[in-house]
């Protein structure tokens, strides 16, 4: 069983937001890492990127296939995760602690496009 | 087999100063290229005698596994038998000595072959016009789209650079289109693996005069027939865009249906899987592409002769052989025996989408998840039994996917026996589930680890050496 956080924000492609103040930290969550098998590349935006809720943003390489990240909102790519850079497997321990960029929103009303962590829960169970 | 021979590298039974060849006395004096022409460090070439690089290549050569082996049930390449005849055709001396550059007076027979070859096609797809020239299947991709786009420029529509494709198609669907310099919008399936057609009306709606073409397989890439093709083909031409078939999945519809008649404008058609010629790195390929009337003045010039004309001497050699009437067994009997090895399995493996397929299936790993065996588990341990692995984790609509695509070739009791050892590995992965995690275990390599394979991949002598020291 895949492991939800309360308090994060889900999309249905299952990257998940983290909201601090004006900022969102952006990852994959433990159902797209436990789906996605073992992790061995994960392609990222550079910092001042924009990107834009609903398109894709980089890519999770694994041993089983390529997906693309699609962003869950829109904004500017404040920083991103260097260590995923050399540990991609990183996303595999831990996808919430180990988010993949952090954006400064543009539009915090996009998060009511989200689901919340029990909607997300019985989406992953269908 | 000699198993030291084959652990070895050949750069690891090097010998300095070794040889398997000795050059004739020089009688002509010497000749020094000037040192602005010479490489500054000597090629770092292993040295070997004739024999040990015979019996390394030889032994090395029996490990191979191909369809001449075993049954090679890898769902979307359509591994069908190459018939030896048409190795026989390709390599008849007043073919296989051609020039390409000789008078085209002395090549009139090749040039017959290709045009016989090209109207053949025709008939089977329903098309009217073929070009030879692609090398590949993605080559053929590219060159089609390439139709399309100069049929839209043609028209002074130049805005149209938005190719659609379904969410479960092959892979060199949207990078073909990248390469042609269009845009890719991906269109959901229902839950039945087929096109979503309320999905592409509101696709259509929204970027209409943009789309260049619908790009489709049909059957599609879980072996189910697009039945809502005749409405798809309307609502994409309504637009003003063409349809363009993946003949990746060509094989079920051999002389039981066509694409020219469900409406497609331009396909490509991969020869080494319909039309039995040799895949892959055995290759080389051809990807021929079939236009509808009025397009062919649109076919760009890809490569400077025939193509692999090699290559379309085996197909035509195999339409030839098949002949007019049995080559409409080829499809029934291709999905007779996916849909024969698909409900003898589907107890005991996970069959997301019910109903009969075509040419192929998908299952989503084994039924009983408990045991925590996976595909790739599964697929590990039928080189144990000596089968080929399936194609697995594509498509990606499934996370345990599972692609087997027997072909025609197979006679029922080589497709017995693969049911028999599919089930008796579903039972293992309850009784010992190690001993399918682990596998495979009769092989000369053992379970090889795909992460480290992939973080860390090892290309050359010089860098595996690098490495260890």
């Amino acid at each position: 069983m895949a492991k939800v956080i309360e308090g994060l924000y889900y999309s249905e492609s299952h990257e998940y937001v983290k909201i601090e103040g004006e900022f969102g930290y952006v990852g994959i969550s433990d159902y797209a890492q436990h789906a996605l098998g073992n992790v061995v590349y994960v392609d990222m935006p550079d910092v001042d990127d924009e990107v834009e809720a609903g398109s894709e943003f980089g890519a999770v390489e694994s041993v089983k296939a390529a997906s693309d990240l699609i962003a869950p909102v829109t904004g500017v790519v404040v920083d991103k995760n260097e260590a995923l850079d050399d540990q991609p497997e990183l996303l595999n321990q831990d996808p919430y602690q180990n988010w993949i960029i952090k954006v400064e929103l543009s539009d915090k009303t996009e998060l009511d496009n989200l689901m919340d962590a029990k909607a997300y829960a019985a989406f992953c169970e269908k | 087999m000699n198993n030291r021979l084959y652990g070895n590298l050949i750069f690891e039974l090097s010998q300095e100063g070794r040889r398997g060849y000795s050059l004739p006395k020089n009688r002509f004096g010497s000749y020094e290229l000037p040192a602005s022409m010479r490489r500054a460090e000597d090629a770092q070439l292993p040295e070997c005698d004739e024999m040990t690089v015979v019996r390394h290549y030889t032994n090395l050569s029996a490990n191979n596994f191909g369809v001449d082996n075993g049954f090679y049930p890898l769902g979307s390449c359509t591994m069908k038998y190459n018939p030896k005849i048409n190795e026989e055709m390709a390599a008849l001396p007043q073919f296989s000595g051609l020039h390409p550059l000789q008078p085209a007076e002395t090549t009139r027979g090749a040039e017959a072959i290709c045009t016989l070859l090209c109207k053949s096609l025709c008939e089977l797809t329903g098309l009217h016009a073929f070009t030879l020239k692609p090398f590949a299947g993605a080559h053929g991709e590219l060159t089609g789209l390439m139709v399309i786009k100069k049929y839209h420029e043609s028209r002074g529509d130049e805005s149209r650079r938005l190719v659609i494709v379904p969410d479960s198609a092959h892979g060199t669907n949207p990078a073909s289109a990248a390469v042609c310099g269009l845009e890719i919008i991906e269109v959901k399936s229902l839950s039945d693996g087929t096109v979503d057609v309320e999905a592409l009306k509101a696709l259509l709606a929204e970027h209409g005069p943009e789309v260049a073409a619908m790009m489709m397989t049909n059957p599609n890439t879980l072996g189910l027939f697009e039945r809502q093709i005749p409405v798809i083909q309307k609502m994409v031409h309504d637009v003003g865009a063409l349809m363009y078939y993946d003949g990746a999945n060509l094989n079920p519809m051999l002389g039981a249906a066509r694409p020219g008649d469900m409406g497609f404008d331009v396909m490509h058609i991969n020869l080494h899987k319909t039309f039995s010629t040799p895949h892959g790195g055995g290759g080389p390929g051809a990807g021929p592409v079939g236009v509808r009337q009025g397009l062919e003045s649109f076919f760009p010039n890809v490569s400077p002769y025939h193509g692999n004309f090699a290559v379309a001497m085996r197909a035509y050699a195999y339409i030839l052989s098949l002949g007019r009437e049995n080559v409409k067994l080829v499809g029934p009997l291709a999905t007779l025996n996916a849909n024969y090895i698909k409900e003898c399995l589907k107890d005991v493996y996970e069959l997301p989408i019910e109903g009969l397929c075509k040419h192929e299936f998908v299952f989503d790993g084994l039924k009983d998840k408990s045991t925590g065996v996976t595909t790739m588990d599964v697929a590990k341990r039928l080189l144990d039994y000596g089968y080929h692995a399936p194609t697995i984790y594509f498509p990606l609509l499934f996370h345990e996917s599972l692609m087997i695509e027997p072909t025609e070739n197979e006679s029922k009791e080589t497709i017995d026996g693969f049911i028999r050892v599919m089930r008796q590995i579903a039972e293992e992965a309850k009784t010992d589930p190690e001993l399918v995690k682990s596998a495979p275990h009769n092989t000369p390599i053992g379970r090889v680890d795909d992460v480290l394979a992939a973080k860390h991949p090892i290309t050359t002598y010089r860098q595996l050496k690098a490495d260890l020291s």
